[in-house]
Parts: C-alpha cells; sequence; structure tokens
C-alpha cells in the first residue's frame, strides 16, 4: 500500500475530543457532517482546506482521550489519507485500523506543512519528495495489515466470519 | 517464568500460555456500549453481515451520556439502541440509570479475573476489581457482540507500589492525579497499570474505582488491583445480576516481568488539580488556591459514588454554596441518589444550592447539562480538562477530588479542603 499527499502538521497529545469534539459526535451517524469539524478547535480552517489524500503530521500520542470511532471516521471524510506520528494512543490506533485509516508510526520531526510525502506501508519507508529525506517507518503488524487491507475490520468479518489472525 | 495480572488473564481467557507482546484472541465475558459509541457499533454490527448478539445476557447497552436526550438528533439516535436491545434480548439501561461504568459493576456484570470491553475509554474502571477490562471503539464492540470474542496483543505491565496512607483531606483522586503528572499522559501507552500497595489496600472500593478510571489518562489499556477482602464483600452486595456466576481473582507472580516499577510515599501527599488543558498538568493545590471559578461538578464515572457526595456534604452541609458559583452534582446511578436520598445528602447538597441532574455523565464530555460560558473557569471531579471538552473551546477546566470541588464551590475559588476536614 502506497499513499501520497501533502503534510499537514499538528502537535503533540493530540485528543480525541480536538479530532472531533463531543458535542458534535453524540448528534449523528452523518460522517460527511462531522468531517466538517474535524480538528477545529486546534485549527478552524483544515477541514476547508485539506484535499483528498493528504496526510496529518502529529507528535506523540496521536488520538489520546475517548474511544470514539467517530475521530478515524471523521479524518476519513475529510479525505485524509493516513496519519503519521511517532506514537499513537491504544484505543484510536486499533480504530484507525478497524475503520480502514492507514496509522504510521514513525519520526515526524523533520516534516513541515505543505511537504508532498509518499508513504511506502509494505517497504516500511517514509519518503518526503520535497525535502528529499527518507524515514523509516515501524512495520504494522502482520494480523493489522491484513485488516487494513481487506478495508477495515467489518470488511475483515464479512469475509471470514470472525478474527483471522494467523 | 512469573506472570502479571494482564498476562494470567489474558491467558486464562485466551487458553493461551501467552506473555507480553503475544497476540490472542480471549473469551469476553461481558461487552458494552454507550449513547456516543453504540449507534456506530449497530452500524459496523450490520455491515459485518450480523444476525446475533452471542450470549446476548452478557451484553448491555447505556444510554448515559446525552440522557435524557437533548435534541431530536440524539433522541434518533437512543430509538436505535433501544429497538437493536430489543431484538437482540440484550440489557439496555436507559435515562436515569446512571454512568456506563458505575452500572457494570454496580449491577453485577463484573468481577474479579473477568475480560471485559467497552465501547467507551473508562472502561478500565472495573480493574479495581480484578477484572482486566478495556475500553474499545464500536467497530471492535461490534465484533465482539457477533463473536464473544476479542483479539488482543498482551500488553507488558508497568506497576505503582504506593506506601503510606493518605492523610486527611487526601484523597484517591489526588493520589491518580499526581500518578499521571508523574508518568504524564502517554507514560502507560499500550501496558497495563497494576496498582499496589499499603495506600490502595487502606482505601474503599469506591475510591480505587477513582484510580483504575484515570489509568487510561497515562495511556493505560488497563488499571488492574488484586482482588482483597474489600473487593469480594463488595462483589457480594452488588451482584444482582451476575446470578451464579463464579469469579476467579487473580494475583501477579512474584517474578512477574514489569516494564517499570515505580514508588510513591502516599503519606506525604497533598491535594492536587491537573490544570487547563491537560490531565498530567498537575500541580499541589498550593499553586491554583485562589483562582476564581464560576462553576463546580461533582460527578461523573470518577467521582460520583456515594463515597463522593458523603465527602462533599460533610464539607458543604449547612453552609451555602458561593453566590457566583453554579454547584451541579449528577449521581453517577439511580441506587446512588437514592442511597445519598436516605441518608440526607441530596437535601444538604440541594439546601446548600447544588442542582441536581439526572444519574449519568452529567456536564462531563460537553453534551448537556451545564455548558460554561467563554473565559469560565469550572472546577470538576471529572477525569478530562482537555479544551473543549465541555462543548466550549474557551472554558478553562480543573480537575479535583471532591472535597476540593466542594470546598472550592463554598468560597468561589480553588480552595484547600484541609480547612474542612478536620
Ligand atoms: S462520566 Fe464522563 S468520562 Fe465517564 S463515561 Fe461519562 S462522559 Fe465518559
Amino acid at each position: 500500500m502506497k499513499l501520497q499527499g501533502k503534510a499537514h502538521c499538528f502537535g503533540a497529545d493530540v485528543n480525541t475530543d480536538y479530532i472531533i469534539s463531543g458535542k458534535y459526535k453524540f448528534k449523528t451517524l452523518d460522517m460527511k457532517e462531522l468531517a466538517c469539524h474535524v480538528m477545529e478547535d486546534l485549527d478552524p480552517d483544515f477541514a476547508t482546506r485539506v484535499q483528498p489524500g493528504d496526510l496529518v503530521i502529529a507528535g506523540r500520542n496521536f488520538g489520546c482521550g475517548s474511544s470514539r470511532e467517530q475521530a478515524p471516521l471523521a479524518l476519513l471524510n475529510a479525505g485524509v489519507g493516513a496519519v503519521l506520528a511517532p506514537s499513537f494512543a491504544r484505543i484510536f490506533y486499533r480504530n484507525a485500523i478497524n475503520t480502514g485509516l492507514p496509522v504510521v508510526e514513525c519520526d515526524t520531526s523533520g516534516i513541515s506543512a505543505g511537504d508532498e510525502l509518499l508513504v511506502d506501508l509494505e517497504n516500511g519507508v517514509l519518503r518526503n519528495l520535497t525535502r528529499k529525506a527518507e524515514t523509516p517507518i515501524k512495520p504494522l503488524p502482520a494480523f493489522m495489515l491484513k485488516v487494513l487491507g481487506d478495508g477495515g475490520l467489518a470488511a475483515h468479518f464479512r469475509k471470514y466470519g470472525t478474527f483471522n489472525i494467523d | 517464568m512469573g506472570k502479571t495480572i494482564a498476562e494470567k488473564i489474558l491467558s486464562r481467557k485466551s487458553g493461551q500460555d501467552a506473555y507480553t507482546n503475544d497476540l490472542v484472541v480471549a473469551t469476553l465475558d461481558f461487552r458494552m456500549g454507550q449513547d456516543g459509541t453504540s449507534p456506530l457499533a449497530i452500524r459496523a454490527f450490520e455491515e459485518m453481515g450480523g444476525q446475533q448478539v452471542s450470549n446476548p445476557e452478557q451484553a448491555a447497552l447505556v444510554i448515559d451520556h446525552s440522557a435524557p436526550s437533548p435534541i431530536e438528533g440524539v433522541s434518533a439516535l437512543h430509538h436505535l439502541m433501544r429497538a437493536f436491545a430489543k431484538e437482540q434480548q440484550m440489557i439496555c439501561y436507559d435515562i436515569g440509570e446512571g454512568v456506563c461504568h458505575q452500572l457494570m459493576p454496580e449491577k453485577g456484570h463484573v468481577g474479579p479475573g473477568d475480560l471485559v470491553i467497552g465501547a467507551d475509554s473508562h472502561t478500565c474502571t472495573y480493574g479495581a476489581l480484578n477484572a482486566f477490562a478495556t475500553g474499545v471503539g464500536s467497530t471492535d464492540l461490534a465484533a465482539g457482540l457477533i463473536s464473544g470474542q476479542m483479539w488482543f496483543k498482551v500488553p507488558e505491565s508497568i506497576k505503582f507500589v504506593c506506601n503510606g496512607l493518605l492523610p486527611a483531606g487526601v484523597y484517591s483522586k489526588d493520589l491518580i492525579l499526581f500518578l499521571i503528572g508523574q508518568v504524564t499522559a502517554d507514560g502507560a501507552t499500550y501496558m497495563a497499570a497494576e496498582y499496589t500497595g499499603e495506600a490502595i489496600d487502606a482505601l474503599s472500593v469506591d475510591a480505587r474505582f477513582t484510580i483504575a478510571n484515570m489509568a487510561i489518562e497515562m495511556g493505560a489499556k488497563a488499571g488492574l488491583m488484586e482482588a482483597d477482602d474489600k473487593v469480594w464483600a463488595w462483589v457480594r452486595e452488588h451482584r444482582a445480576l451476575s446470578g451464579d456466576r463464579s469469579f476467579e481473582a487473580v494475583s501477579p507472580d512474584r517474578d512477574a516481568v514489569y516494564a517499570r516499577v515505580l514508588e510513591y510515599d502516599a503519606g506525604k501527599l497533598e491535594p492536587q488539580v491537573a490544570k487547563p488543558h491537560r490531565v498530567d498538568n498537575v500541580s499541589p493545590i498550593g499553586e491554583v488556591a485562589g483562582t476564581p471559578i464560576q462553576q463546580a461538578v461533582l460527578g461523573t464515572c470518577t467521582n460520583g459514588r456515594i463515597e463522593d457526595l458523603r465527602i462533599a456534604a460533610g464539607i458543604l452541609r449547612g453552609r451555602r454554596v458561593h453566590p457566583e458559583v453554579r454547584l451541579i452534582v449528577a449521581p453517577a446511578s439511580r441506587r446512588i441518589l437514592l442511597e445519598a436520598m436516605d441518608e440526607g445528602i441530596i437535601q444538604d447538597l440541594v439546601k446548600a444550592g447544588a442542582a441536581l441532574v439526572t444519574p449519568g455523565c452529567g456536564p462531563c464530555v460537553g453534551t448537556h447539562n451545564g455548558i460554561p460560558a467563554d473565559g469560565e473557569n469550572v472546577i470538576s471531579t471529572a477525569n478530562r480538562n482537555f479544551k473543549g471538552r465541555m462543548a466550549n473551546n474557551k472554558a478553562f477546566i480543573y480537575l479535583a477530588s471532591p472535597a476540593t470541588v466542594a470546598a472550592s464551590a463554598l468560597t468561589g475559588a480553588i480552595t484547600d479542603p484541609r480547612e474542612y476536614v478536620k
């Protein structure tokens, strides 16, 4: 799986309330509507600026806080292609894979807003096309890569009827 | 090789001899969803081709986050949950019954040695009863409802040894805030936290729930404690719905391997406050004392239990809340509300000027029941103070113990409760 897009940079400890506020997520199952408010408390214009395939770049502990799956879904529906961060909060990490949003653990310190990036999940490398730099990425566990390849856990379950971890 | 509590429970429930970093598929004892996460889980259930919830008596949906419904959109989602629960013959706790994390243990759904998932991050609360309980998202919940199982990466564990005894006026909330401040918001990410030591042993089960509840605020997957006599007495008293199910507690082996072992002296602890906008932005009360507040919140799954209400009433009884402060009280469950009424606590709180709201999440997550205005300061017994958490990103939330919240409500500014607790 290869992903290419422009970088949008955020800091460390971006929590799920920032990704999508509780005041919106309880009201609707319409993820397109939620996508209009994604990252609103940190960057009010993000939802209008983000282009399909763009990449969210963050610091440590991305997605900490609540278990709301609306967080990865709002990012996906806003067009975000993947989230790159040195570490993720574990519930968000699971939810992202389960809903089909690639999450990439890697050093993000050299990336600036607007950089054009290419993520090669299979070969475990991040290429910064703007800066001509390469960074290794931490490989996803095989089971998670399989779920992601299936298009998320719902599709995985439709296919196997259970968790196929072998 | 010895095992931690997490390794033992995940081994037993998966039938594998599992250690840290092993991937296992394990059988669940209970599954829970609330009104912010269940509607998406129901949708995922359908997408997965789910027909039936396996063992529906071991699953519950709880309407607690926006309850009663404040707007039409939420009403439709509540309606969806009720219909699904009815069709699947699952338990559905409707408005007024209480917060999910109070109800799961209180109704006897969870006990020592259990493996539980809940589509809510504070599911780790039940670790106080020696259950490996962890928060998941909606899709995981749907898979768990269909299969009765879940996959886990066995976490490594971090052990907190809390020696000494908490001084008067200092509570389990202060202890957990202090620990989070020490290890930071991601200090236990991907790990299970084990809490042990004299200070933990001395706490009531109610007070222990507060500590397990906030394990997620240091990133932990679970917050675990051993089951002692107090836990077993608590479980016996609350086993209405667990029926004859037998629980099997686990203790860590002496030679279990921990990622880190941290020791603290609880005897020296002062009341603690988490300042805006981070839970790990913690300082002793002296540093923030005198900060004016406009709203005080007593309740939530962290500190809405009977002991918490008693502590607050002990400070507020016969006094009046400061005229420029709104004190909102949300008991964690109907049972707690009734107990508090029997003890006269509710009368004391309401006479002191408190506004009582429906048992449930109350104003914790900004869906209803007390959204602060721009620039206002809130002091709350909740577990999160993120910017915008209470639906206004221009408000400031301080987290503290019920005693600190009660004392601050009286004076109109953040106040050391030790002046009131003699
Ligand atoms: S009381 Fe607050 S933290 Fe607890 S479950 Fe409800 S919204 Fe979540």
